[in-house]
């Protein structure tokens, strides 16, 4: 078994891979569609994840 | 010529909403939602969504293993505390790969791992979006889709 890398950063982004996928095929039909789709929703997610992280920024553990 | 078009295409309209009536049998609905959460993407696969079934065959089952791999944990039915509750619910969304997990004593989760919430909440999701795969493939075979 592969050692876990300790990459929040990076489970977080294929986490928002993954999620994004199955949506953009699960809500449209066409391929052009779902990669549109996929492609906003994933980075929707990563931009709202690192605006939220920089708003935390300050604030103590 | 109108009224050819016309006719064919309220005879199309009909074949159609036959061959969904033949779909929408209560018992084959069930087989599909089974089938469907046993197997992600099974209830697609039968319905001959091919692209659709085989994305979702793959990717769940995969988001489910990451799941595992970041040492998350499969949680217990426990009535007591209702957050657990809902996750084991969430978890056993997945269908036969939590089958799988569970009597291969996996998904004991190490609280102390880094990545430990990280595995909690890909088991989790991968749980709650085969429910909506599930209800998608109810969808299609009412024919509303």
């Amino acid at each position: 078994m592969p050692q876990v890398p300790a990459s929040h950063f990076l489970f977080m982004v294929l986490y928002a891979l993954l999620v994004s996928l199955v949506f953009a095929v699960l809500l449209k039909d066409e391929r052009r569609d779902q990669l549109k789709t996929g492609a906003m929703m994933f980075g929707g997610f990563i931009v709202t994840a690192l605006a939220i992280s920089w708003l935390m920024y300050p604030f103590p553990l | 010529m109108a009224t050819k078009s016309t006719a064919a295409e309220r005879a199309s309209a009909s074949a159609k909403a036959s061959a969904r009536q033949a779909q929408a049998e209560p018992g084959r609905l069930a087989l599909v939602c089974i089938l469907s959460w046993l197997i992600p993407g099974a209830g697609h696969l039968l319905q001959g969504r091919r692209d659709k079934g085989l994305a979702f065959l793959i990717v769940l089952p995969l988001m489910f293993g990451i799941g595992l791999w970041l040492q998350g944990r499969l949680f217990p039915l426990e009535m007591s505390d209702p957050l657990v509750f809902l996750g084991a619910i969430a978890d056993r969304g997945i269908g036969l790969p939590y089958l799988i997990a569970y009597f291969a004593d996996a998904g004991a989760g190490t609280v102390t791992a880094a990545s430990y919430e990280y595995g909690n909440t890909f088991l989790m999701t991968a749980g709650l979006l085969n429910f909506l795969v599930i209800l998608d493939a109810f969808d299609i075979g009412k024919g509303r889709k």
